[in-house]
């Protein structure tokens, strides 16, 4: 698995909570640019999880903030 | 420099904003007396309570506050120690002698409060490299326990069976897990499908605990909670329970059937480092518990106050957190902070008092007037609740 394909299946999972259409780079934040909430960032961690079959614990979703990160945290979890 | 209560502004803000409107403090209500387990004094106004958990109305029983008198005057006002130390009396001793008895399990061990029973026991049963998984919507004492000790945290969706179930499976077989639940979820007054979660859990290796605080003496046959009437009792670890809800009084706890139990008492910090609970609270607590083994008459009125409130609220137009009434608390969602500060107001003006509860406590961010039921409560008083919520919605324009 590249670096490109897990970010492309992120992107696609951020798609549907992305409701103003905020253009995404690897330093887009959940919560600054995407406006999240914390009810959002539950079905979002939600739909990563069950996409890539994975666990993210709340210890690590405090150290991700950035498109970017999640992307690294996802890479790490499925070597 | 930076002032360290500039962290505040946006709750000092809201706030302000709130009170311009020239809605009373919604959080700064005084009881100046207080009549009996559903009545009190209220700006000079007697008030029907119905937002205070006191789901038994044990507050005012007679043999319990005689038991109280006794052990003051036996035991004098305080221990001044810890459970540890110089802080475990006859009456401790005895209190969780009741537990054992009213929970038909081999240990129980009494906190000062029921928050500190989470934080010790969830701090210190799960270790660094444990997991805890717990509800999303779990309450703020379970949270802060996470938060004390270093495991890993994995939350799942509210009541979820299948997120759940998914999360267990996906966490290494061999790791130490600690499933954490609640009988009834106080925000909206809604129980979890205890069954199926706890044969989940225990299928996955997990140990089990239940934070029965809102079920204890109301729920289940006996009153031990949702877990009794699941019939799952025996596959859970850790019961978590509160003496300032059913029980009447303050205080917290917890029972297991675990050989090795006894060892907590060594090594829970929030149990170790500060003082018992004082001799009059124990000893009310007791004989409130053992009353409620066989209350099973004043259970059954408080499921008929319970479905009468919850039937005739949806019937006068309000919107409910739940599709029938589950347990004693009824939580009414208001569209937001103003209409419910608003509301509560219009009720305590008329002399009712609700809870009103905000964010961050409250689940999607919803604001919510919640009522909880007494068994107390007569069949009149909820008669006389009903017309006060129509004439106040009407008057804030929310029905």
């Amino acid at each position: 698995m590249t670096d490109t394909a897990t970010y492309d299946r992120i992107a696609a999972q951020i798609e549907p909570f992305n409701k103003k259409g905020v253009e995404l780079t690897d330093s887009t934040t959940f919560a600054s640019d995407l406006e999240w909430d914390s009810l959002t960032v539950m079905d979002f961690v939600a739909a990563i999880e069950d996409e890539f079959d994975i666990i993210i614990t709340m210890n690590m979703q405090a150290e991700i903030e950035t498109v970017g990160q999640l992307v690294a945290a996802v890479e790490k979890l499925t070597a | 420099m930076t002032d360290l209560f500039s962290k505040f502004d946006a709750l000092i803000g809201e706030r302000e904003a709130l009170l311009s409107h020239g809605v009373r403090d919604p959080y700064a209500l005084v009881m100046e007396s207080v009549k009996s387990p559903t009545v009190a004094m209220c700006n000079g106004k007697e008030t029907i309570l119905l937002g205070t958990y006191n789901y038994m109305g044990m507050t005012f029983d007679p043999d319990v506050l005689d038991a109280g008198k006794a052990a003051l005057d036996n035991f004098g006002s305080g221990t001044t120690g810890s459970r540890v130390l110089n802080g475990t009396y006859a009456g401790h001793r005895d209190c969780e002698e009741a537990l054992k008895e009213f929970y038909g399990m081999d240990h129980a061990m009494v906190f000062s409060t029921g928050y500190q029973a989470n934080l010790g026991i969830i701090s210190t049963m799960a270790g660094k490299e444990d997991y805890i998984i717990l509800d999303i919507d779990s309450h703020a004492s379970i949270y802060d326990g996470c938060a004390l000790g270093n495991a890993q945290i994995v939350a799942f969706r509210h009541n979820d069976v299948e997120a759940l179930e998914k999360r267990l499976k996906r966490l290494p077989p061999e790791a130490g897990k600690l499933v954490v639940l609640e009988g009834v979820y106080s925000m909206l007054g809604d129980i979890a499908p205890l069954k199926e979660m706890v044969a989940i859990s225990k299928a996955a290796g997990a140990m089990v605990l239940v934070d029965e605080a809102h079920s204890m003496g109301f729920i289940g046959e006996n009153g031990r909670g949702v877990a009794e009437a699941a019939g799952v009792m025996d596959d859970v670890d850790f019961i978590i329970g509160t003496f300032s809800k059913s029980v009447g009084t303050v205080g917290g706890f917890c029972v297991s059937n675990h050989p090795k139990f006894e060892v907590l008492r060594l090594v829970c910090r929030p149990y170790v480092f500060t003082a018992s609970l004082p001799p009059s609270v124990v000893a009310t607590a007791a004989t409130s518990i053992r009353k409620l083994m066989h209350a099973g008459n004043k259970r059954a009125h408080l499921w008929e106050n319970s479905k009468r409130l919850h039937q005739g609220l949806r019937d006068l137009g309000f919107q409910l957190g739940t599709p029938e009434a589950q347990s004693g608390i009824i939580a009414v969602i208001m569209t937001d902070m103003l209409k419910g500060a608003q509301m509560w107001e219009a009720l305590l003006d008329r002399g009712l008092y609700v809870n009103l509860a905000r964010p961050p406590a409250t689940p999607a961010g919803m604001t919510l007037l919640r009522c909880s039921l007494c068994a107390e409560h007569s069949s009149e008083q909820v008669t006389q609740i009903l017309g006060i919520f129509e004439a106040a919605g009407k008057q804030v324009g929310v029905i």
